[in-house]
């Protein structure tokens, strides 16, 4: 699906070896960029986007027809500049903007992957990213930054690549996937799997979709990005449309009603085994196991200056586990910098109109370029 | 710039590493930066103040000393910095210890509660002292452990912390504190400024 003339891909062809062992070749890397990259190729800023992101970071998305997943912090002259930086940013592998993942064709059977293809990790997704360094011939990124898994996809970037960028701007993340992170995710996966259209993932050869399934996985996500006061204000007990409840099962609150508008377009814009895939590749993500259960260990590498925000209402992600990253830096001598953003709006808050992150992020990442 | 950071700044030589506890608005830490090539960190609890401080392209951690120390290794920085906090702690022994095990050396400055102005206020008026330096009621003040140059002097020497400079400020005069002339010292400065090592 997807794959239209407005999609940028780059052919990866050094063959990646992934986590679970196999080894993937001539894979595409859909991406997009926004500004332009300076003489000196020192402007450059790798964004990551979170799980049902995609490369279509600001202004129009060519494909949905909405504004970008993050239009409110890159832009020109906003707090990700793009009048002074080269944005790129790329469809993770396993995603469904065009990059390699289970909606594509296995060569070996002319089949659509389905759950046939390979299980994927944060891992495997920055190695695979990578490539569009040498694409583009930066040899070093001014910064990469990103939000959710965005911010996972960030620390295992410059574990794996620790001279490969300056700054370093991890936002609402963790370094490990919690019980309860692991928990939401399945529960949507259950989801997925329980809607009889899913057929083990198979569902392309039978042009039909697990639509329900993958919007009631939205529906539940979507709780967890959103605080409890932030609903409360938002939506309270109000009624949808109506006088009085109506003693069925209709969405009768409005809280009801968004949840389900949120599960039904999202379903026109995901693939449920996407969903499945990268919700897993989240799952997996443990980078202090990586180092025998230090963190600081995958940063003693890297000389770069590091600035992680965390939100006060974001219990996905809390502070306390952005905090742990912060930690272990420190306990290594690292730079870092570390602010906790006051807002209602949980953990979608990196997505939003919040000022007082938008300005962290731009004065950090003006000041920094500065002494560049 | 504060008289008092100037003094603070004097301490330091040039390109040291040194963590700024409670940096505010990062005032001293940008001063050290560029005038000592500081290798400088802060450490302050008040948000609107660490976005100051990015602001100026300082790095500074949100968190506060009495918990958030502990998670940087032992004689990490050639100085720790405290300057007129010390008495808004709860545990303000914990906070010297921790400054002392981070630091190879720490720089405490003390709002003095033996200042003579500090002294009369109390004597004449009979009511919580209320002079520059402490402009804060009694119920809104975050001032919770006050003590006077002499209580502090008293207090490191007792814990076996060596001072290798203690500083009397008043205004624009800054002179040495000795043994000898402590108690005149306690009662003429408003400031005291501190050089200890562990």
């Amino acid at each position: 699906m997807n794959i239209e003339s407005n999609i940028k891909t780059l052919f990866v062809k050094t063959p990646l070896k992934l986590d679970c062992g196999e080894t993937i070749n001539d894979f595409p890397i859909a991406y997009e960029t926004y500004g332009s990259l300076n003489e000196k190729k020192d402007n450059a800023i790798l964004v990551f986007h979170a799980l049902t992101g995609d490369q279509f970071v600001t202004g129009l998305n060519p494909i949905t027809k909405k504004e970008g997943w993050w239009s409110y912090a890159v832009g020109p002259n906003k707090a990700i500049d793009t009048k002074k930086y080269f944005v790129i940013c790329s469809n993770v592998i396993g995603g469904c903007m065009g990059s390699y993942g289970p909606s594509h064709t296995d060569p070996h059977t002319g089949n659509v992957f389905g759950t046939n293809f390979p299980i994927l990790t944060i891992n495997d997704m920055v190695n695979a990213q990578l490539n569009l360094l040498d694409h583009f011939g930066i040899d070093k990124l001014f910064s990469i930054t990103g939000g959710s898994m965005g911010g996972m996809q960030v620390l295992q970037f410059i574990s794996n690549f620790p001279d490969k960028s300056k700054t370093v701007i991890p936002i609402a993340c963790t370094s490990s996937h919690s019980a309860q992170n692991i928990a939401f995710n399945e529960l949507g996966r259950q989801a997925i799997a329980a809607d009889s259209n899913w057929k083990d993932g198979t569902y392309s050869s039978n042009n039909t979709n697990p639509n329900k399934g993958l919007a009631v996985a939205r529906m539940a996500a979507h709780i967890t990005y959103l605080s409890k006061k932030g609903l409360q204000e938002k939506f309270g007990r109000k009624l949808q449309e109506r006088e009085d409840v109506k003693f069925g099962f209709d969405a009768d609150f409005q809280i009801e009603s968004y949840l389900r508008y949120q599960g039904s377009v999202f379903v026109d814009r995901f693939d449920a085994n996407s969903y499945l895939y990268i919700t897993r590749a989240m799952d997996y993500f443990d980078l202090s196991k990586q180092f025998n259960g230090n963190l600081s260990n995958a940063f003693k590498a890297t000389k770069a200056k590091f600035f992680i925000m965390s939100f006060t209402s974001d219990w996905l992600y809390p502070t306390q586990e952005n905090k742990d990253i912060v930690i272990a830096l420190n306990s290594i001598g690292a730079d870092v910098g570390f602010v906790e953003i006051k807002s209602d709006k949980g953990h979608d808050s990196f997505l939003l109109d919040v000022p007082d992150f938008l300005s962290a992020l731009k004065n950090f990442l003006d000041k920094s370029y500065i002494e560049n | 710039m504060k008289n008092e950071f100037q003094v603070i700044s004097e301490l330091i030589e040039n390109d040291k590493k040194v963590l700024d506890v409670g940096c505010g608005d990062g005032i001293l830490m940008e001063f050290l930066k560029k005038n000592k090539n500081t290798n400088i960190r802060g450490l302050e609890i008040s948000k609107s103040k660490v976005q100051e401080c990015i602001a100026k392209g300082l790095t500074v951690i949100e968190g506060n000393a009495e918990k958030d120390l502990k998670q940087f290794p032992d004689k990490s920085f050639d100085y720790v910095v405290l300057s007129q906090t010390l008495q808004a702690f709860l545990d303000p022994e914990l906070v010297i210890k921790e400054l002392l095990r981070v630091g190879k050396k720490a720089i405490v400055t003390i709002p003095n509660f033996g200042y003579w102005k500090v002294r009369l206020h109390l004597l004449l008026k009979g009511t919580m002292p209320i002079t520059k330096r402490l402009p804060d009621e009694w119920y809104n003040t975050p001032n919770v452990h006050m003590c006077s140059i002499k209580d502090f002097f008293q207090f490191v020497r007792s814990k076996d912390i060596k001072i290798f400079k203690s500083l009397a400020v008043n205004n624009q005069n800054v002179s040495i504190i000795k043994d000898s002339n402590l108690p005149i010292k306690n009662l003429v400065a408003d400031l005291g400024i501190f050089l200890i090592e562990k």
